[in-house]
């Protein structure tokens, strides 16, 4: 009781402490930095390799110093936000609206953003950073989840549906899919099951993956308890899979654009295709902290994500798609057209963005919530 | 010398009251123990009794059995299960492996062969773990160089009949449970050789000779002499094998069926989904199973060899 009592005095002094913003209307100087918390790989200064750097430039014209911090998980992210001392973080659609619900982030001034306009226009109004017409962030990057495929096995014939990871059958070489092909490692692929009954059992009723009611929850396990005959070893690390694809015999899989353009790159006989049924993807938002120190610096690096060579070339880099739609074909950076609609640009009436599962849902009032999909998938796994 | 004293104020109090020097010095050591190390076990403690709210994914702060109960759930007891059997493989098999290896080095090497064996064993200490689980998996993998090897041998029949097997078997040796205790029995091996090596190091020599003079056969003596003696240095080793197979999370996410471990258990739990009383009770089980252990351990005078 007495630890009960404590948590509310300290969540109490927490929503006390915490300063109610009004967002900024004008931009001053600028504060000569600016700290980002972001995934690894996301802002490169030209250390990793020369060609690849989107931050010198912004540095020697606005004087801000760009200090980075890489976190690996959302959970990262959202602790290290929580400890406070960065101004702006990438936040992904499961971090981004708990950070918004936890009041760690503020609400930007679109104004105070000249570029703001060139944004896709898809993007401008995303759920995972707009609450109740209120903007949150800058979209950054997005990417989908796609069917990556071993091209010497499917030969003429790409696979058109997620079924090669979900049901039996013999691949175009005469021989079983059966434990040649990957799953992901985390609960979220449960979505991509989901995603897969949407197209094929209308009669669950399922509006979206992540909004599922026991009944439409349970086929979605059936279905993976299935995939787990057929699955050796489910994939978590982008390096393992790609190890796994060269050397474990693994055929198909779920992958990110990043892992098929690396082993294209290395002569490896790998497409990808984002499969009749859709798939699921990630997004991410640039957004900004509650107490930043440095807000002028943060708005210029925020107008700066949109207008630079940051999105044509990050895309590039990462194998993933730029939230500013001119950036593939003006020439400001590396990235061109077929680029882009490579990285899934042309797909994204077919993507469900990733967003944490809650019991409070939108579609039909009380669905099954993602602690629960964690404790299941590992279940699952284990072959329960 | 004015400001000479022959007695000092302080270290006449010390010397009237030795307790106060004593507590002085252990006050900072006991502080850390008990702040940080007994600190932190205790809010791990804490948390396990708290409970999940089934609808609201919220962490409801009053005292509850209900998560140690969640435990029992097929799922999270096959994990438990699942864990403590590996555990026990590695150490029994490492035991068996360790033996001979550590019998030669103690009794036989001497001179520039004993230093090469103490090289040897401590030589893959000096390489990263995480170098040596990635190499793992690539010797282990289905176009990796032990299937060349077992292929060119012509065994490959033999390693498809193990591969064949039900649970432990799979797709290849990198994707199944052998592939697995193969990689924790090579990274935990020489925490087993050395408390062997050193509690065989001890036997006296002139036990060996007594036995001998009295008629007993080889086996005897290593069945009724040795092993009693070497039996603590042996619980020691295990303690290593068994408790660091239990806590790690690593080696059967790279290399395995992907079928969870305990350590893993309580990185998903406590990392995505928020539900931080089941990761700290999955935290508790090794805690109790170690406990139990040492106990057992202790009884049999295991930490005389340490």
């Amino acid at each position: 009781m007495s630890a009960r009592l404590l948590m509310t005095a300290a969540v109490t002094a927490l929503v006390a402490a915490q300063p109610v913003l009004a967002q900024q209307t004008s931009l001053g100087k600028g504060e000569g930095q600016v700290d980002i918390v972001a995934w690894p790989g996301y802002i490169e200064r030209g250390e990793t390799d020369k060609s690849f750097d989107w931050v010198t430039k912004f540095e020697e014209a606005t004087s801000c110093k760009v200090n980075v911090k890489t976190a690996n998980t959302s959970d990262e992210m959202v602790a290290l936000m929580n400890e406070g001392g960065f101004d702006l973080v990438t936040a992904s659609g499961d971090a981004s609206l708990r950070l918004i619900a936890g009041k760690r982030v503020q609400a930007i001034n679109t104004d105070l953003i000249p570029s703001w306009g060139s944004v896709d226009d898809r993007l401008k109004n995303a759920p995972w950073h707009t609450v109740d017409g209120t903007h949150y962030g800058t979209p950054y990057m997005w990417g989908p989840n796609v069917l990556m495929y071993n091209t010497d096995v499917f030969g003429d014939t790409p696979p058109t549906s997620w079924n090669v990871v979900f049901e039996e059958m013999t691949l175009p070489d005469g021989k079983s899919n059966k434990g040649r092909v990957q799953a992901y490692d985390g609960p979220i692929h449960i979505a991509d099951a989901a995603q897969y009954l949407m197209a094929h059992k209308p009669e669950l009723g399922i509006k979206s993956p992540y909004e599922l009611n026991p009944d439409q929850y349970a086929a979605a396990l059936d279905l993976l308890r299935q995939q787990r005959g057929l699955v050796g070893r489910y994939w978590h690390d982008a390096f393992i899979q790609m190890d796994d694809f060269k050397n474990e015999g693994v055929v198909a899989s779920g992958s990110w654009p990043f892992q098929v353009n690396i082993l294209k790159s290395e002569g490896q006989p790998i497409a990808s295709v984002i499969p009749q049924e859709g798939a699921t993807g990630w997004a991410d938002t640039t957004m900004m902290h509650a107490d930043a120190a440095h807000p002028n610096c943060a708005y210029m690096w925020m107008e700066h994500t949109l207008s630079s060579n940051l999105q044509s070339d990050l895309s590039v880099w990462f194998g993933a798609v730029p939230s500013v739609p001119a950036a593939c074909s003006d020439g400001r950076g590396m990235q061109t057209q077929e680029g882009c609609d490579a990285n899934g640009l042309a797909d994204f009436e077919k993507i469900n963005f990733w967003t944490t599962p809650v019991s409070k849902c939108e579609s039909q009032g009380e669905c099954v919530p993602y602690y629960r999909w964690v404790s299941d998938y590992i279940g699952v796994i284990g072959g329960r | 010398m004015a400001t000479h004293r022959l007695t000092n104020p302080l270290s006449d109090m010390f010397w009237r009251r030795p307790r106060v020097l004593l507590a002085l010095l252990l006050a900072p050591p006991l502080l850390w123990l008990g702040v940080v190390y007994i600190g932190s076990l205790a809010a791990l403690l804490l948390q396990s009794f708290f409970s999940i709210d089934e609808f609201s994914g919220l962490i409801n702060y009053e005292f509850t059995l209900k998560t140690y109960g969640e435990l029992l759930r097929p799922a999270n007891y096959d994990i438990v299960l699942r864990t403590t059997l590996m555990a026990a493989a590695v150490t029994v098999a490492s035991a068996v492996i360790a033996f001979p290896i550590a019998f030669y080095a103690a009794r036989y090497a001497k001179g520039r062969m004993k230093a090469f064996f103490y090289l040897a064993v401590m030589l893959p200490l000096w390489s990263s773990y995480l170098v040596k689980v990635y190499a793992w998996k690539l010797i282990l993998a289905k176009e990796g160089i032990l299937t060349w090897a077992v292929d060119g041998i012509g065994a490959s029949a033999a390693l498809n009949a193990l591969l064949s097997l039900p649970v432990i078997g799979g797709n290849s040796l990198s994707v199944s449970y052998i592939g697995t205790f193969l990689v924790f029995l090579y990274v935990w091996l020489p925490y087993m050789i050395l408390p062997l090596q050193a509690s065989l190091e001890r036997v006296p020599a002139n036990l060996l000779e007594a036995s001998d003079d009295l008629g007993a056969s080889r086996g005897q003596t290593l069945r009724h002499v040795i092993l009693p003696l070497a039996m603590p240095g042996m619980i020691a080793g295990s303690i290593f094998t068994f408790s660091l197979t239990l806590g790690d999370y690593i080696i059967p996410q790279i290399v395995g069926s992907s079928r969870n471990f305990i350590g893993q258990a309580v990185y998903a739990h406590q990392g995505t989904a928020g539900n931080i009383p089941l990761a700290a009770a999955f935290a508790v089980v090794p805690i109790v199973i170690m406990g139990v252990y040492l106990w057992m351990a202790k009884r049999k005078g295991a930490f005389d060899a340490l």
